[in-house]
């Protein structure tokens, strides 16, 4: 039996209604507060503008979201190339790599990545013990291991978009490029990669969006000294109760957020991003 | 091979006008099913060779490994005397026409026929003219700067055309190039590329399973069948005088006649059909006592009266069908075969046979095959 339209909105109604209690109404009251904490008027948002520890931390979220989405981007090629047009070993392996991490806690793979990259984590430990470096390297609590941990997490959702480009492209254009003459090289380059364009801008607001709003990895791996935006909000909120300060910056990362959202859909269509 | 050695090749792939290859012995399996059977046969230089098949017959799976994009399992491939069966696809430097044309969707009618003269690192003047000459050739003037998604499925035709021929290969290989289009474009797209060939003066291997178009298009045509090649000659030979029932039903609607007595007479042969002698001008060698007479149904006549000098067996009238410029008569003899006779719709207007008719035919018309499957 086929559902009526309205029927058909009727099986939509409890996710609209969750939706709306979760997140819509809650939103709404993180605006009212950005404009009446402390007292009414946009004395906060001229603060989130002139306050130069917020816009510190919104230039190095920019910064980890670019250099986590390139990072990100790079890797999930590779594993997409093998995945779509590897052999069937290459192709069990690189489904078995996308899909465990996908199903570990964000937090278990943020403390998993402290114990390896810390200064008594097992890479500094195993260097050391084969003397190839003196003291150990700052791979954690710092801005690498935020980049390492958030690239690692997000790579997955990099993977999907890409391979969903790299299967629609038609086998027989590129045999006709090989019957033409072109190496293995330039029918990469010349006619693979740019059919795969639509993919990678998909992959690239999906990692950017995902990593703007990171809490918890960077938080962990960041050891406090790498602060980015979503654990000001939470300083600002839980730690030095300046709730109009915190309310205005959330505010400003969903309006962004939501421009990026309108960008990707101009670009690729939302059921690409899904594979 | 090393790069540079490559380059080399390609370009002097690029002189000999016009191939000729030789297939020996090719053979290919995949897993356990044989697609191709000891296929041996040569391809000439200049002529268009259609490869004719149903699907399954293996003509696809032979231009592949003509194209380089299959190994075959055995046997070896030469052009021009050399032995090119281990050179890959990109190497031998053929034009190639695919199913559903693979253009590059990213780039414009001009940079897709660009393409394979940028592999070949020819100079930027170079490129503007030869596109622009082949542009014009195909008739795509206006179009340049179009992307393939916004050409009618003839206009993307003729540049998957001028892409495969800018760069003057030596072989063209189409693989059933004209399937996606409607009757008419069909038509005018077999005229551009008999044009085309006659044009260019390069060999042409063409697959198709449309027997209309292979008779039309070729200097030769091969008849593949369950892997294996049955027949190769003129369209004319191959239409008129097929070695198998299989080329004779597949090329065309034909009459079989299950014949008794068969003898040969001096080139010629008789049989008998239903108490009635028929005579052949003309046979193969190798007949048996029984064999099958085939006659098309253009060939044959009817009438009211048996005719004088003719084949001549009578028949009931089942029904007729009216395709225009042709009627199409349904009938039965006594003992129940069927036959079907075309004939010129202008002719018919004043015979309207109801029941028994007389069917006849040349005896230089009709041919034997041998009895049974």
């Amino acid at each position: 039996m086929i559902a009526k339209p309205s029927g058909k909105f009727l099986l939509l109604a409890p996710l609209l209604l969750f939706l709306g209690l979760a997140y819509a109404v809650p939103f709404l009251g993180v605006v009212r507060w950005s404009f009446t904490l402390p007292e009414p008027g946009i004395g906060q948002y001229k603060a989130v503008f002139s306050d130069p520890l917020v816009r510190s931390v919104f230039l190095r979220t920019l910064r980890i979201c670019l250099i986590v989405t390139v990072a990100s981007l790079l890797a999930a090629y590779a594993i997409a190339y093998v995945w779509v047009r590897g052999t069937r070993t290459q192709r069990m392996l690189a489904e078995f790599c996308i899909l465990v991490p996908f199903w570990i806690s964000v937090l278990t793979r943020a403390f998993g990545w402290l114990a390896l990259l810390s200064n008594r984590g097992l890479i500094n430990t195993w260097l050391q013990a084969a003397g190839i470096i003196g003291s150990p390297l700052a791979l954690a609590r710092n801005e690498l291991g935020v980049i390492i941990g958030m690239t690692h997490f997000l790579i997955p959702f990099a993977v999907f978009p890409i391979a969903s480009a790299m299967r629609s492209i038609d086998e027989r254009v590129l045999l006709a490029a090989r019957g033409m003459g072109a190496s293995r090289s330039r029918i990469f380059w010349t006619v693979f990669v740019p059919l795969t364009y639509g993919g990678l801008i998909g992959a690239a607001l999906i990692v950017f969006v995902f990593a703007l709003g990171f809490f918890v990895t960077p938080a962990i791996l960041g050891g406090g000294r790498s602060v980015m935006v979503a654990e000001l909000v939470y300083l600002r909120i839980f730690q030095s109760p300046d709730w109009g300060l915190g309310a205005a910056i959330s505010v400003i990362l969903v309006l962004f957020i939501a421009a990026l959202l309108a960008l990707m859909r101009r670009f690729i269509k939302p059921a690409h991003l899904i594979g | 091979m090393p790069q540079h050695n490559r380059k080399v090749e390609i370009g002097q792939m690029d002189e000999a006008r016009a191939a000729e290859i030789t297939a020996e012995g090719i053979g290919k399996t995949f897993g356990a099913f044989r697609a191709l059977k000891d296929l041996s046969l040569d391809i000439r230089r200049g002529e268009f060779l259609t490869l004719l098949g149903p699907s399954g017959s293996g003509k696809t799976t032979f231009l592949m490994i003509l194209a380089g994009f299959v190994d075959p399992s055995e046997g070896r491939l030469m052009m021009n005397g050399k032995d090119i069966t281990n050179i890959p696809a990109e190497d031998r430097s053929y034009g190639m026409v695919f199913q559903g044309y693979a253009l590059f969707p990213h780039l414009t009618v001009e940079q897709n026929i660009a393409f394979p003269l940028k592999v070949r690192r020819r100079t930027p003047s170079d490129i503007k003219r030869r596109v622009g000459a082949m542009i014009e050739r195909v008739g795509l003037g206006g179009h340049e700067k179009k992307l393939p998604a916004k050409l009618s499925g003839g206009q993307q035709q003729r540049v998957a055309l001028a892409r495969a021929l800018v760069f003057g290969p030596s072989v063209l290989l189409l693989d059933e190039p004209f399937s996606a289009l409607d009757k008419n474009l069909r038509a005018m797209m077999q005229e551009e590329v008999k044009r085309l060939h006659q044009e260019t003066g390069t060999t042409f291997v063409f697959v198709t399973h449309d027997q209309s178009e292979a008779l039309a298009l070729s200097s030769r045509v091969a008849i593949f069948n369950h892997g294996e090649l049955l027949q190769i000659g003129k369209p004319q030979d191959v239409y008129e005088r097929p070695a198998s029932r299989f080329v004779a039903e597949f090329l065309g609607e034909i009459n079989l006649l299950p014949l008794e007595h068969v003898s040969r007479n001096g080139s010629g042969a008789t049989g008998r059909f239903e108490d009635r002698a028929i005579i052949f001008d003309q046979t193969a060698e190798k007949i048996g006592h029984e064999a099958v007479a085939a006659i098309r149904p253009e060939h044959m006549h009817l009438t009211e009266t048996p005719p004088a000098g003719c084949n001549a067996i009578t028949c009931c009238v089942e029904g007729t069908t009216y395709l225009g410029a042709l009627t199409k008569y349904h009938l039965k003899t006594k003992t129940g075969t069927q036959i079907a006779v075309s004939m010129p719709t202008a002719a018919m207007s004043s015979f309207h046979p109801q029941k028994d008719v007389w069917v006849s035919w040349p005896t230089r018309e009709g041919f034997l095959l041998p009895a049974g499957k």
